[in-house]
């Protein structure tokens, strides 16, 4: 028998053959642990520049809730949290369309950011403390001020009007959200009890509910609201009246980039301060000339302006967005007011002088 | 033998540098320093990174209050729980599922194994076909065929199946009625251990005068009989102290009895169903690798059919059999983290969610890959003193 298969010379060129092999194996395990200790540090130079290196903005968002982050027919990422993306692209290249959308479920989402897979975070998630903070996330602002809610079918459950007539139900809920915290404390404080049915994506989330495993679907009411269009007959499918959380919706950066986190910052304050200031997408070009001097600062038309490029944009950032997006108004109004098949009214998220809360700080 | 003289040489000290022990010594050496070096940092650059990025870390989060609740808890658990307790939940109920998968597939297996080696034209093709469908699907869609194709299309909890003693099953699971036990039954588990213990001692009695006179006692049904029977009389003397908590209809669902959910459920019949499939195959490979001769041997003794698979080829075909067995026993158990995909809070599932309240992502990974290493090292380890008890025993 041969043992030595590959090593049929004298006993000197045996170990010589050996130790090249084990050279050839160190080198090899050598060059993987570097790619992994490069991988590792790749997140460190400042956002803009890598952005503006790579030439598009990588926008994390839902994997598909209407009205605020969902494919349409041809494709194409619509919604509010899509829009807030493409309002950022157009600040920071002058051109709306320089975003390419990675979809996350909820368990993702803030791996992602962190890693730096993505540049915003624009994905209905609430602002919260803890996020803010141990999860080394910084939230830009409240893009959509929402509250958690409950809905059920009416046609099976005739008798129920209230969220307070729940004990005992199955609730079906999607993991790693507030919702699924608020739900519990719900329960608890309101002393009922319920069956938690919990699923990691929305899809399996609105397939459970359909087929009937739940008798109750919790998650923001807005996203009931679309969710309910998608459902088999909309029209049995109730939201119950009770609003249980406050669940303020924003765009998230990391943590450790100023400059990044008041560009996207204050991309949301000028689509709120374009609509304060009637500024609209097919008036944009007129405004420029307007007498108003706050609109002419807005719009960069201020002889010497540096407001843009010290925020590291060029001065004409805010007719780059709107002329991309419409201001705050006009994304509302497509993606879920009156424009949009969910027809949600204003009512919180109205601008502070019709009595809403949207308020931005001005831009001087 | 010319050569071996040459071979046994010492071997030249010309240079430091082609001395082969120093050489060894040299890159040994220069492997451990690479390979913990490596390590280090590896383990450094996540530190470096968690902080730069100013992400908390630690374990400290594990004893921090849940907030959330879980839909199938084993043991003690409230969204006032802590975070470790939560991914122990999911632990047990990993466990759960496992234990009773393993259990379920083994038969399953053993059936099916010994069916496709039947002289039955039938039974050998039947079992044929189940083992080439589940052999061939992924696990994942068999767990969702048993989700969405069998048990979604059950009824709503109000037009349940009603089933024999007080049984509901609906597209909420499956519902019996709970035992509760009253005063006194402690003689019934005392009567249990007395009967398996005087079982035993029978069999170990009938053992030795076997040995020494060659008669045979029926010691299966003898056991059968007092494991029965005495635990029986007991629950007689007692007074019958069982009652029955039935499940009944209220507003959403059933309540009271015992519920097995469908997550559970489909979980544990894929998982059965599917391994069972690579278990049969062990099976018939262990029954076919002991040779014919065996048998005719035994049949020469005088032995008939059944003996001959219970005393002469089972025995032999096991050593064959339980070492693929265990890898398949280790498949099941890594696989059940597919539960994910149904909602059935496994540890997969549960230190997921914890995970994401909490946004410790490395520690949970850590947590999750220790966990089911040591599960599959248990497994192993414990399979590990089967097979060698089971092993040829050379004299």
């Amino acid at each position: 028998m041969k043992k030595d298969q590959g090593c049929l010379g004298s006993r000197g060129a045996c170990k010589a053959e050996k130790g090249l092999w084990v050279m050839k194996h160190i080198a090899i395990g050598i060059l993987g642990a570097a790619a992994l200790g490069f991988t590792a540090s790749a997140a460190s130079a400042g956002t803009l520049d890598t952005v503006k290196q790579k030439g598009f903005i990588q926008c994390g968002v839902s994997t598909g809730l209407a009205g605020f982050s969902a494919p349409d027919d041809k494709g194409e990422w619509q919604g509010i949290d899509a829009d807030f993306c493409r309002a950022v692209a157009a600040a920071v290249f002058g051109d709306g369309t320089k975003v390419k959308f990675t979809p996350l479920s909820a368990k993702e989402r803030f791996t992602a950011l962190q890693s730096g897979e993505v540049d915003i975070l624009s994905r209905n998630t609430t602002w919260t403390i803890n996020r803010d903070t141990a999860l080394g996330l910084n939230f830009v602002g409240t893009t959509y001020y929402d509250g958690q809610g409950f809905m059920i079918n009416a046609k099976k459950l005739p008798g129920v009007n209230s969220a307070l007539q729940l004990s005992g139900a199955a609730v079906c809920v999607q993991t790693g959200t507030t919702t699924e915290l608020n739900l519990a404390d719900y329960f608890k404080s309101n002393k009922m009890e319920y069956n938690p049915v919990v699923f990691e994506k929305l899809e399996e989330v609105n397939a459970a509910y359909d087929a009937g495993r739940c008798d109750v679907y919790t998650t923001d009411q807005s996203g009931l609201y679309g969710i309910r269009l998608t459902l088999g007959s909309p029209a049995d499918h109730v939201v119950l009246p009770e609003i249980i959380s406050k669940e303020p919706l924003g765009p998230a950066v990391r943590q450790g980039d100023d400059q990044w986190y008041h560009i996207v910052k204050w991309t949301y304050f000028a689509l709120l301060d374009a609509e304060e200031l009637g500024i609209t997408k097919a008036n944009v070009d007129e405004m420029k000339n307007s007498d108003n001097p706050e609109i002419k600062r807005v719009l960069g038309q201020e002889a010497d302006t540096k407001i843009g490029t010290d925020l590291g944009v060029s001065n004409d950032w805010v007719v780059n967005i709107v002329k991309a997006v419409g201001n705050y108004g006009e994304v509302f109004e497509r993606n879920v007011g009156s424009g949009s098949p969910l027809k949600i009214a204003r009512g919180i998220n109205a601008l502070w002088t019709k009595g809403g809360l949207q308020y931005a700080p001005p831009i001087r | 033998m010319a050569s071996q003289e040459i071979l046994r040489e010492e071997p030249s000290r010309g240079s430091f540098v082609n001395d082969p022990k120093i050489r060894s010594i040299f890159f040994q050496t220069l492997v451990i320093v690479l390979l913990f070096g490596s390590v280090w940092w590896i383990v450094q650059n996540v530190i470096d990174n968690l902080a730069r990025l100013h992400i908390a870390s630690g374990f400290g989060f594990l004893r921090g209050r849940a907030g959330f609740d879980i839909s199938d808890t084993p043991i003690a658990y409230t969204s006032d729980s802590t975070y470790g307790r939560a991914i122990l939940v999911g632990l047990i109920n990993t466990i759960i599922v496992a234990v009773a998968g393993v259990i379920t597939a083994t038969i399953i297996g053993f059936v099916i194994g010994i069916g496709r080696l039947s002289n039955n034209w039938l039974i050998r093709k039947i079992c044929t076909v189940y083992v080439e469908i589940f052999r061939n699907i992924p696990p994942l869609l068999v767990i969702f065929f048993w989700y969405s194709g069998v048990l979604a299309v059950l009824p709503p909890p109000r037009e349940s199946f009603h089933l024999p003693f007080g049984s509901f099953l609906n597209q909420r699971g499956f519902y019996f009625p709970r035992a509760i036990w009253g005063d006194g039954s402690w003689l019934i588990g005392v009567a249990f251990l007395v009967a398996l213990a005087m079982a035993w001692f029978v069999a170990y009695r009938a053992r030795q005068r076997q040995m020494a006179t060659g008669q045979q006692f029926p010691v299966f049904w003898t056991s059968v009989a007092l494991i029965v029977g005495l635990p029986v009389l007991a629950f007689l003397l007692a007074g019958m102290p069982l009652t029955f908590d039935l499940p009944k209809q209220s507003t959403f669902n059933l309540t009271g009895g015992f519920q097995v959910k469908p997550e559970f459920l489909s979980l544990y019949l894929a998982l059965s169903c599917y391994t069972a499939a690579f278990i049969a195959e062990i099976v018939r490979a262990g029954i076919r690798g002991v040779s014919k001769g065996q048998t005719e041997a035994a049949g020469a003794l005088g032995l008939r059919s059944g003996p001959i698979l219970r005393l002469v080829v089972v025995p032999q075909a096991m050593r064959i059999v339980i070492p693929p067995m265990t890898s398949q026993y280790l498949n099941l158990t890594k696989n059940s983290s597919l539960a994910i995909a149904i909602g059935y809070p496994d540890l997969t599932a549960t230190a997921g969610t914890v995970l994401n309240q909490t946004g410790q992502a490395v520690e949970g990974v850590f947590i999750m890959m220790i966990a089911y290493l040591v599960l599959s090292l248990v497994t192993s380890a414990v399979m590990n003193v089967v097979n060698a008890r089971m092993a040829l025993v050379e004299r």
